[in-house]
């Protein structure tokens, strides 16, 4: 399989851990020991030029994390991140369009920066037809440059967070809840953007979301994270037909359907456990219906049977060998 | 007719301004009976919540109720002074707000807070209360009672405190509840577990439910009848299924037909063009006209309306907008 040469980003074996123990004093007078969260914890995944990768999972899954990791906001633990690009040209849309936006500067300020950042010889009258071009490109006027972001509506502030990503040309966006702000109605707006601008310049994002139907139409491949661990990484038609992890089929069986509501079902229980102390072996088997003696112990490894079908489960595993092993 | 716990009529809350007066609630009618999850779904600045605040007595000044009226069981409610709104929340409609942790003061253990509620409404002694405050953590599936019930509203996770909240509404076994996204900080897994909370107490209980959100999907798992509003109006009103899966209003199309589907592949979601109008620049006749694709001269003159069912669209009312 030819996936190497064509692969934009690498993450080889990525760790981040946070030091959350008790201040110095009181570990020293209560005894309190250190105590370290894992939230990326020894996460790998390859993703090809021009195709979108999603991340989900509930809160606390560090898929947020990687995000960070991916962009160079937080320094890695441990592993490897390798890009196969000009690291100018690797771009990040955040979650909340209120926060990621300087309120003191005019739109076109805000668009134009990467820009003056990133190529600061580029003349004036340049940078204003550039920043006119993305604003139109998002679906503003060219006039809205002069306006402050408090002018805007959620969807208007999202749309101006992708122009200023635009700006600088990249070639790789990391896009973390992009649309979880949003109202349904703008959500779709924002998206068939988004979509749209990747089939115009050939851009690759990794795709961050909790919600399993926005991912469905996103992504190309989905990578489903839980404390801190990809546990299922399949190109999105096979995810959704065939999930191989019980925690996958966990969220696609709790998540509402529209199109045949579940209105008698009864959810599974649990919750998801703390990352401080997370449980041994697999870190699913307390709320796992298929779990046995050997999850509790070992911990699964996502077996390289094929590139774009993996699963970290012993069960998965006993019952798909067969059909997993070969292709 | 006792069956009907919640009626309300031609309500519009409004609020005065310096720049003339917003109508959030504009003439809105609608009922639940007795073991009803009735759904009030629309997007921010709808009125959704505005509605739900409304019920319980609660909207903030200047906002107030211009008109209409809100019986429950039969009692009329909405001209009543605070004090005696203050007895009829908690006691006969209970609150469900989106964040559990602003329903629970953090510095008393929840037994503490479910006590002080149950002697609130009802006359048991302290222990008496305490036993009914662990029935209550039970019914709503709180594992490990005894120790859990003198536990601070912190060392409960997300899901939990959202359970104690409900188990605080339910002290004095009010009629109605009324949940304003009740799911809304939660995890999917998490969520389905509420939302098939709710339902149970509902069914047990014969509680009415009102269920305010954004989330179509958690309507079309919970709530037997919809309502969908725009800008402050009802846009629809009818059983779910055919809200969802025949909507008749081209706002209502347009929502079902931007939401990304779990099964079908489209390659480009059904866009709504423009945006909700503020409040203070509602246009006249149908509020959603200078948006729909349907739209003719009627449309633009004359507000249609929908009093218990239905689509308030002059397409749907007369198949005619001319």
């Amino acid at each position: 399989m030819n996936i190497r040469p064509n692969a934009i980003l690498e993450v080889d074996a990525l760790e981040r851990r946070f030091d959350v123990s008790a201040p110095w004093l009181n570990r020293m007078i209560e005894g309190k020991p250190r105590r370290t969260l894992r939230a990326v914890d020894g996460v790998d995944f390859v993703i090809q030029r021009g195709q979108t990768l999603a991340l989900v999972g509930e809160s606390g899954c560090g898929k947020s994390t990687i995000a960070k990791l991916v962009t160079g906001l937080h320094p890695p633990s441990g592993g490897k991140i390798r890009f196969n690009g000009d690291p100018d040209r690797m771009q990040m849309i955040f979650q909340d369009p209120f926060a990621s936006l300087n309120p003191r500067w005019r739109v076109g300020r805000i668009i134009a920066e990467p820009l003056r950042t990133l190529r600061p010889e580029t003349p004036a009258e340049r940078v204003a037809a550039r920043v006119d071009e993305l604003l139109r490109t998002v679906g503003l006027a060219a006039a809205d440059g002069l306006k402050f972001p408090h002018e805007f509506s959620g969807g208007q502030r999202q749309r101006i967070s992708i122009a200023r990503a635009l700006a600088g040309e990249p070639e790789f966006l990391v896009c973390d809840e992009p649309t979880s702000a949003l109202d349904v109605s703008v959500q779709a707006q924002v998206l068939n953007l988004m979509k749209k601008l990747q089939k115009d310049m050939g851009l690759t994002y990794l795709f961050i979301s909790h919600d399993l139907s926005v991912v469905r139409h996103m992504a190309d491949v989905i990578a489903v994270m839980y404390l801190g661990r990809i546990v299922e990484i399949q190109p999105t038609a096979d995810l959704f037909a065939s999930p191989l992890h019980p925690y996958t089929r966990l969220l696609l069986d709790t998540i509402p359907d529209l199109d045949a509501p579940k209105r008698d079902r009864a959810p599974m229980g649990g919750e998801v456990p703390s990352p401080v102390s997370p449980p041994s072996g697999c870190s699913f088997h307390p709320r796992c219906p298929l779990a046995f003696d050997r999850c509790k112990r070992e911990r699964p490894e996502r077996r390289a049977q094929v590139h774009e079908r993996r699963v970290a489960c012993f069960a998965a595993e006993a019952t798909s060998t067969g059909e997993t092993t070969d292709t | 007719m006792t069956d009907t716990v919640l009626d309300v009529r031609n309500l519009r809350v409004e609020f005065p301004t310096r720049h003339g007066t917003l109508t959030a609630v504009d003439d809105i009618s609608l009922t639940i009976k007795r073991g009803e999850i009735l759904g009030i779904v629309g997007e921010s600045g709808a009125g959704k919540s505005m509605t739900g605040m409304a019920i319980l007595g609660l909207l903030e000044p200047p906002g107030r109720i211009a008109s209409g009226s809100i019986h429950l069981s039969g009692d009329r409610i909405d001209a009543l002074d605070d004090r005696a709104m203050q007895s009829i929340r908690g006691r006969r409609i209970g609150a469900i707000f989106q964040d559990p942790l602003t329903s629970l003061n953090p510095l008393f253990r929840v037994g503490d807070q479910l006590v002080e509620t149950i002697r609130l409404h009802t006359d048991l002694t302290k222990s008496q209360a305490r036993t009914r405050a662990k029935d209550l953590m039970r019914e709503v599936g709180i594992p490990a009672v005894d120790e859990r019930i003198d536990n601070y509203p912190h060392q409960f996770s997300g899901g939990m405190r959202q359970r104690i909240v409900i188990a605080l509404a339910l002290c004095a076994e009010p009629e109605l509840i009324v949940a304003d996204e009740p799911t809304t900080a939660l995890d999917v897994s998490i969520q389905a577990q509420i939302t098939a909370l709710l339902k149970r107490l509902c069914r047990d209980r014969g509680t009415a439910v009102m269920l305010v959100t954004h989330d179509m999907g958690v309507i079309a798992e919970t709530a037997d009848r919809v309502a969908v509003m725009y800008a402050g109006r009802l846009a629809e009103l009818g059983a779910v299924e055919d809200v969802v899966r025949r909507p008749q209003h081209p706002y209502t199309v347009g929502l079902m037909g931007s939401i990304p589907s779990l099964r079908k592949d489209v390659a480009e979601l059904q866009m709504i063009p423009g945006s909700m109008p503020r409040l203070n620049a509602i246009p006249q006749g149908c509020a959603f006209n200078p948006r729909c694709t349907h739209a003719g001269p009627k449309c633009r003159r004359d507000q249609p309306r929908i009093d218990s069912a239905g689509a308030a669209c002059w397409l749907a009312l007369e198949g005619a907008t001319a």
